[in-house]
């Protein structure tokens, strides 16, 4: 293997929270593995020493508000050979596309002292929306085994295994007794998409919808479920209007129940 | 409905006060016991140990879509019927891997996982679960397509059946004719019996392990009356069903309504979240996966349980062929009561109920059944 040159993976940062990145360095034991297939070429979070481009595999975190971001993400295509959004930033714009239910410039003239000085977009906005995206993965944060899976299938050759199944198929699996039927707790994991290992559930709580919607969402039929377990249309609102609030389904079954 | 009855030879009579040595003996002669516990709100299979770690006292209400536990005076042992899932998890884990190999040289070489063979005891195996129990025998481990790791495991089962003297409320057993009391496919069938505050056992041993294991309690022989009481309860609970399936004609009426307009009716509230094909006892299908490890020295094929429901299961070279989930619940229904009978000549629902309580939108198999075939 030693004769092959190892392929370059950065890392590229847009609005958000680092946690995604994040989950690649609490890769922890894989890291070393990753480190001796790949040349970690850009990760600032990580070091310093920075390899030019192009790059085999770019991920990128974060989604566009701002101008010079959209000019960004184009030159970050032009340098990737595969370009890989990583959480519900980048793959849905993230928590701070609230702003798209809203005018910006009343959140802006709020909490700045110099609303002057900044230049943002109306809205927060998913990569894809701005570049062709060539895998997603998903989640708040991102779950290292998919980005594991994900890297290993790419060096390999081969399809990533990860599924765009419900998180109740993960929830079964994995002998978790179902908040919802059991409880009456208002869960999105029948609409959402696995990869969390249906973490919440697990808890006693309801699924969140992190990783975003499921391949065949039907919002609508949860939401009257979630009206018969009398959740107040306000929270029915909230629960849709979460680190996903702009992906498609999410967003309209929350505009369905404003009124 | 025929009369349920209990055989004249052989049953005997277990009290409470002893049931711990049903325990002890089972675990004495090596079983690992797995039995109904409360866990989280519901009753789950788990490994068990002792007489009081079972749901003492607990009763559960069904209906589509909603569990309850309820605790009662008497303290039955078994007074919920199923758990949240079936015991198929035990013979049929819902991940394993098959294999996994090494690079070699120019080869690889391939490891087999190690057989599993611990020795299980299943206490408390309602007749519906027994019936997919006997449905999974003949699909994976009789005929051409052997799965050896069920059939490992299959083979050192003891199963501890109880008969249900109360039906749960999404079970309709009856009309499928695998319950509510237990005919085949057990070691020990007990009928619990909690009479003007006696609580004793009816046991009935139905193969020889059973009889042997049966020698080692503290039984005694049973009145008539005992017997009476007993099979009057069975009858009652078989009776006290509220859904119902027919059974012997459903195959063809629902053949008939491929182009139903009302599969699209259901596709509107069902999420396709797969979680009736997971709770189901007689559900079999996998997906199987190949990975591979960073350094591509190492390679994996991993099985899990996957469903009609997703959009991958129906993934064929260019495409899936079920997109919409109209097309997903109707294989769903299909399989269960038309192609399962063409596949292997048995019904592949056997009335356990599961699907209709733990589906998250309440949506219930009898119902739409009925709504397809008997609409008119
Ligand atoms: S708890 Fe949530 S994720 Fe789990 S099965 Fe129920 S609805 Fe699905
Ligand atoms: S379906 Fe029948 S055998 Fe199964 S739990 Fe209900 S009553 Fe018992
Ligand atoms: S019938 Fe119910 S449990 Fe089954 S996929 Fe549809 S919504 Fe989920
Ligand atoms: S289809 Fe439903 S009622 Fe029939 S065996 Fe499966 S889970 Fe039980
Ligand atoms: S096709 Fe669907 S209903 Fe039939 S066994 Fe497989 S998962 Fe269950």
């Amino acid at each position: 293997m030693a004769a092959v040159k190892k392929p370059k993976l950065a890392v590229w940062k847009f609005a958000s929270c680092d946690g995604c990145q994040l989950s690649l360095l609490d890769c922890e034991d894989e890291l070393l593995a990753i480190a001796k297939e790949i040349t970690i070429a850009n990760f600032p979070e990580a070091s310093r020493a920075i390899v030019k481009g192009p790059y085999d595999i770019s991920l990128v975190e974060g989604s566009i508000t701002t101008p010079h971001d959209a000019e960004r993400i184009h030159k970050i295509r032009r340098m990737s050979k595969c370009l890989v959004t990583i959480g519900a930033c980048a793959t849905a714009g993230g928590i701070q596309a609230l702003r798209n239910f809203a005018d910006v410039n009343d959140f802006v003239s709020i909490v700045y002292a110099n609303p002057a000085y900044i230049e943002t977009l109306n809205k927060s906005t998913p990569i894809a929306d701005h570049v062709f995206v060539d895998f997603e993965l998903r989640g708040c944060p991102i779950n290292k085994y998919q980005l594991v899976e994900f890297i290993s299938a790419t060096l390999n050759g081969r399809k990533p295994n990860i599924g765009t199944h419900s998180v109740c198929m993960e929830c079964k699996m994995k002998g978790n007794v179902c908040v919802m039927v059991s409880s009456g707790i208002p869960c999105l994991g029948p609409v959402t998409q696995m990869g969390c290992g249906a973490l919440c559930p697990s808890y006693n709580r309801g699924c969140f919808g992190c990783f975003g919607p499921m391949e065949s969402p039907n919002t609508k039929s949860l939401a009257a479920w979630f009206e018969r377990l009398q959740v107040p249309s306000d929270d029915i609102v909230r629960m849709f209007r979460g680190f996903n609030a702009y992906a498609e389904p999410f967003r309209k079954e929350s505009e369905a129940h404003e009124k | 409905m025929t009369e349920i009855t209990l055989p004249d030879k052989d049953v005997v009579v277990l009290e409470r006060k002893n049931f711990q040595g049903l325990l002890d003996a089972l675990s004495d002669s090596g079983y690992e016991l797995l039995g109904p516990i409360v866990r989280d709100s519901a009753i789950v299979y788990e490994r068990i140990h002792a007489v009081d770690e079972l749901p003492v006292g607990w009763v559960d209400v069904c209906e589509p879509g909603k569990y309850r536990l309820v605790k009662e005076k008497k303290k039955t042992l078994f007074g919920c019927t199923i758990g949240s899932q079936s015991w198929r998890r035990f013979l049929h884990p819902p991940t394993s891997k098959l294999w996994e190999a090494t690079r070699d040289g120019n080869g690889f070489k391939v490891i087999q996982p190690e057989p599993d063979q611990v020795k299980r005891a299943l206490i408390g195996v309602r007749s519906c679960d027994l019936a997919a129990l006997a449905i999974h025998d003949k699909i994976l481990s009789q005929g051409q397509y052997i799965d050896h790791s069920y059939q490992e495991r299959r083979r050192n089962l003891f199963v501890v059946a109880v008969n249900c003297v109360r039906p749960g409320g999404t079970c309709f057993c009856a009309s499928m004719k695998t319950g509510p009391k237990a005919t085949s496919g057990f070691d020990l069938a007990l009928t619990e019996m909690y009479v003007s505050n006696r609580h004793y056992f009816i046991v009935e041993p139905g193969s020889k392990a059973g009889k042997k294991l049966v020698d080692k309690l503290p039984v005694r022989q049973p009145k008539e009356s005992e017997i009476k009481a007993a099979q009057k309860e069975l009858n009652k609970a078989a009776s006290g069903m509220t859904r119902t399936i027919d059974s012997e004609h459903i195959g063809k009426l629902l053949n008939e309504k491929f182009d139903d307009p009302h599969w699209e009716a259901i596709a509107e509230r069902c999420l396709a979240c797969g979680n009736c094909t997971m709770v189901c006892p007689t559900c079999f299908c996998t997906n199987v996966e190949d990975s591979t490890d960073l350094t591509g020295q190492h390679a994996q094929r991993q099985r899990w349980w996957d469903s009609c429901f997703t959009v991958d299961y129906s993934y064929i070279h260019g495409g899936s062929i079920r997109t919409s989930v109209t097309s997903r619940y109707r294989q769903w229904m299909m399989h269960k009561l038309v192609y399962w009978q063409e596949q292997f000549g048995m019904s592949g629902c056997v009335g356990c109920g599961r699907c209709i309580t733990w589906c998250p939108v309440g949506i219930d198999i009898t119902e739409e059944a009925r709504q397809l075939t008997v609409k008119e």
